[in-house]
Formats: C-alpha cells, structure tokens, sequence
C-alpha cells in the first residue's frame, strides 16, 4: 500500500522535473522585462515581433530549412535505397555495411563532426551551405534507413509474391503494393530527419563555416548572455519546430519509430 | 611522419589527465542518479499503471528527448541563476538562496536531466518483461514484497538498466555544449579541448589523439555491457 503511494508521488515528480524547463521557456517568451527572472513581471507579445523584424535570425532561420529540408531530401533517397538493398539482397559485406549505416547516430557529434571538418580541410573544399547538408545526411539518412528497413521487415513477402503470380512487372508491384505498404515509414523517417537536422548544434559547428544555423544562433547568444529575450522566442518555436513532426512521425508509425534513440546528435 | 608524440603529451600533462578524470567522474555520477531516478518511475509505469496511463507515461518520457537540447540547457540558465525559480522556490519556503549556477553541480544536474528519458526507457522495457508469474512464485515461497523486488525483479531489470547507463555515460562523456554554457571556470571536458584543438588551435593531430580517449573507453565499457546482457535490452 505505502509502496504505491511511494511510486505514485516518484512518478509525478519526475513529470514535473521533466515538464517544468520547457513550460518555463514558452513562459519567458512572453516576458515584459528583458531581464530574465522569476517571477516574471507580465506578459506581452513584443518579443514576437522584435525577434521577427531580427535580420540576423531570418537569415539563420531561413540556412536552418533550407539545410534542413535539402538534408532530409537527400536521406529520403539514400536511406531508403540503402534499406531496401539490405533488406532485398544478400551479397558480400551486407552485414558491415548495415553496421556501418547505424554508426553515425552511435559515435559521439564531436567525433563524426571533427572527421568532417579533417576531410573538408583535406580536400581543399571550402565550408558553406552545401558541407552543412553532407553533415547533417550523415544522421538523417540512419533514421530514414532504420524506419524503412523496420517496416520492409514486417510486411509479408507473399503480397509481393502474389503479385507477381497475378502478373505484375518489378515496377509495377513496386508501386502498387510495396510502395503503398511502407509509405508511412518513409514519410515518419522524413519528419525524424528534419526535426533532428533542425536541432543539430555539434556536426554544425564543425562544418558550417561562418554561417549560422538557427541552433548556432541561439547557442552564440546564450554563450555571450546577449538578445535573451529573443533566445527565448526562438527557443520556443524550436521546440514547436522540432516536436511537432516527432508527434506525427509516431502517429504514422504507431509510436515504432520515436524509440529510435538519437545518441549522439 | 608517425610518431606517438601527441599520446605522450596527453599522459604527460597533468592538467589533461585532470580534465579526463573530471569527464569520467561525472559520467559516472550522472548515470548513478539517473539509474536512481529512473527506477521507481519505470517499475511505476511497468507494473502499477493501467495499459492507459502507462502509454501516456511513455510519451510524456519522450517529448522531451525530442525537444530541442539547447532549449533544454537553456532553461536550466534560466532556474538556476541567481534570480531563477531555484532560488524564488527556496525562498518562499523560507530557506536561503543556492548559488549553483555556473558550478560543476549546475552540470550534474543538468546532465542528469537531459540523458534521463535515455535511462528510463530501456529500465521500463525491461521490467515489462518480468512475467507476474516469478512474482507470484517468490510469494507462494514467503518472500516478502522488497525480498521479491530484490531477488527477482531487480536481477531481471539490471540489463535494461545497463542499457539506459551506456547512453547516459556515453552522451555525457562526448558532450561540449553543456560545460560551456552552465559549467564555471575549471569545468572543461574532454571535449571542450578537443573542440578547441580544433577550432582555435588548428591542431588537428592532437584533438584526433584526444578524441581516441573516450571512444577507448566507450569500448571497454559496451564489452562489459555485454557480458552483462545489455545489448539484448537495448
């Protein structure tokens, strides 16, 4: 009986240990005062619009979706190729190769990031907009290969076969039964992408140059204590950014595909 | 060129052992508290909530995971700086203000937040699987209900807990961010050098030496995951 009242208090505490940062941000978004503390003295919607007229933050905004959305772009194509190889084919190597595919999201962001700055460097390629993108490929494309390859493991191959019976070319049962079948992982595996590339301050810092991604922003101006109020704003509307995707991606994959943990980004 | 020179100036130099000590130290720290945080709240969700409320848990433990680090981080500045909640929340209950922020405390706690929806997960996954059977079998034997929870349930969910540790251990040992925005003076990680070798130094060689250091020990520690079960509990 104690036990469970015991257990019950545990549990909400930690919810309130694990809800009470976050509430707290949207609330300082709506700080009258640009002194951050608490309590705060009212509300307004200033910072809104101030952080919006902030050139600096559209520009960091706008390399933030373009990276973003070519990144996740890229790891559709990659990711799901690479999935259906290693679920379709055996060949030589297929073992290695599927390790090999889920080391990034393993290996610490400082590591793959360092690694990609030493191969830059080498190559004699300069940092901009485009090292940003293979950057953050690297670990959109393990989340796109993951969903797809979960999924391609769970259908029957016997509708395939069935199809084939009943006379349907490669192509044709491509798209009329396995394309349909996996979709939603595709698409689940596009949303994870995007939300991490978003997200993602470690990779970025060693391959982004002197361009900020919104991340870099906000990390600069917390580093130097500088435009809180506007870091608040921002913060906030990561935090939307980047968990409103997640919320669909697990509603498409019946929550499967969100316990993919993202070490290391 | 090859040579081992920069190995030897990472052992040789006092001040990069220190550093190393510093980042395994809390590493360890962090993964003790998480383990002790995250227990009763997975054996709560696993074996006390109804199915409803035990898939409401769940995604309550993964928001956050998914809400932006930064943000995260951020808003621990924001608690625990002088004129945060901490101290408004200490004061209203009479006690005095807890200068923390900016500390090698204000890291624990904040690494600890972070990484523990890491810990609870596989913790949870784990005691799910205890079948109420051994339960009921510890019972009709006599043991009491902790008796039960310590001979039964306890060695069935350590992998699981395992699991949880190798991404609270690792995540903390290769973090940068954290140290340079809630860390004091003298709170340098690993890697917060290698990070600087890099980007200030432009010394490649030494960062790369460097950053052997914690996958080296990364190593070491999934062997014994291993041996211990984690990786079928992950």
């Amino acid at each position: 009986m104690w036990t469970r009242v015991f257990l019950r208090i545990w549990a909400a505490l930690i919810l309130v240990f694990l809800f009470t940062p976050i509430v707290l941000i949207f609330v300082y978004a709506f700080n009258t005062s640009n002194i951050q503390s608490w309590p705060i003295p009212g509300f307004t919607l200033d910072w809104f619009e101030r952080t919006w007229e902030d050139a600096e933050v559209r520009r960091a905004l706008s390399l933030s979706l373009q990276a973003g959305l070519t990144a996740t772009a890229l790891a559709l194509v990659l990711g799901s190729c690479a999935a259906f190889a290693v679920h379709r084919m055996t060949w030589f190597g297929r073992e290695v190769v599927s390790l090999l595919f889920v080391l990034p999201l393993a290996l610490p962001g400082i590591v793959t990031g360092i690694s990609l700055n030493a191969f830059f460097a080498f190559g004699g390629i300069p940092l901009s907009t485009w090292t940003i993108v293979v950057g953050h490929t690297t670990f959109c494309m393990v989340v796109v290969y993951n969903n797809v390859v979960a999924r391609l493991r769970r259908t029957q191959g016997s509708l395939i076969e069935a199809a084939m019976d009943l006379g349907a070319n490669g192509f044709r049962v491509f798209r009329d039964i396995t394309l349909p079948l996996i979709s939603t992982s595709i698409v689940a595996g596009a949303m994870l992408a995007f939300a991490l590339s978003f997200d993602e301050v470690i990779v970025t810092t060693f391959t982004a140059g002197a361009q900020n991604t919104l991340p870099l922003w906000i990390f600069g101006a917390i580093r130097l204590g500088q435009r809180l109020p506007e870091v608040n704003v921002v913060v906030s509307f990561v935090i939307l950014v980047t968990i409103i995707p997640v919320l669909i991606a697990a509603r498409l994959t019946g929550g499967g595909a969100t316990r993919v943990p993202a070490a290391g980004v | 060129m090859w040579n081992t020179e920069n190995f030897q100036r990472l052992i040789e130099e006092p001040a990069y052992r220190s550093i190393i000590g510093r980042t395994v130290f809390m590493a360890v720290l962090v993964t003790v508290t998480d383990a002790v945080l995250a227990f009763p709240f997975a054996y709560f969700m696993a074996r006390v909530a109804s199915r409803r409320v035990q898939t409401l848990l769940f995604a309550a433990v993964l928001l956050p995971l998914w809400a932006s680090y930064l943000a995260r981080v951020y808003a621990w500045i924001l608690i625990l700086n002088h004129n945060g909640l901490l101290n408004w929340s200490l004061q209203s209950i009479g006690l005095p203000p807890a200068e923390i922020g900016y500390t090698n405390v204000a890291m624990w706690i904040v690494f600890s937040y972070i990484w523990l929806p890491f810990m609870i997960i596989p913790t949870y996954a784990a005691l799910e699987r205890v079948p109420e059977s051994l339960l009921e079998a510890a019972a009709d034997l006599g043991a009491r209900r902790w008796r039960a929870v310590r001979d039964v349930v306890l060695p069935l969910a350590l992998p699981g807990v395992v699991a949880g540790s190798i991404f609270t251990f690792s995540l903390t040992l290769g973090d940068y961010i954290t140290p340079i925005l809630v860390g004091g003076a003298g709170s340098s990680f690993i890697g917060n050098v290698i990070y600087s070798n890099v980007g200030i130094a432009n010394n490649i060689p030494f960062a790369a030496a460097l950053a052997i250091v914690p996958v080296a020990i990364m190593a070491v520690y999934l062997l014994i995951a291993q041996r211990l079960g984690a990786f079928e509990a992950l």
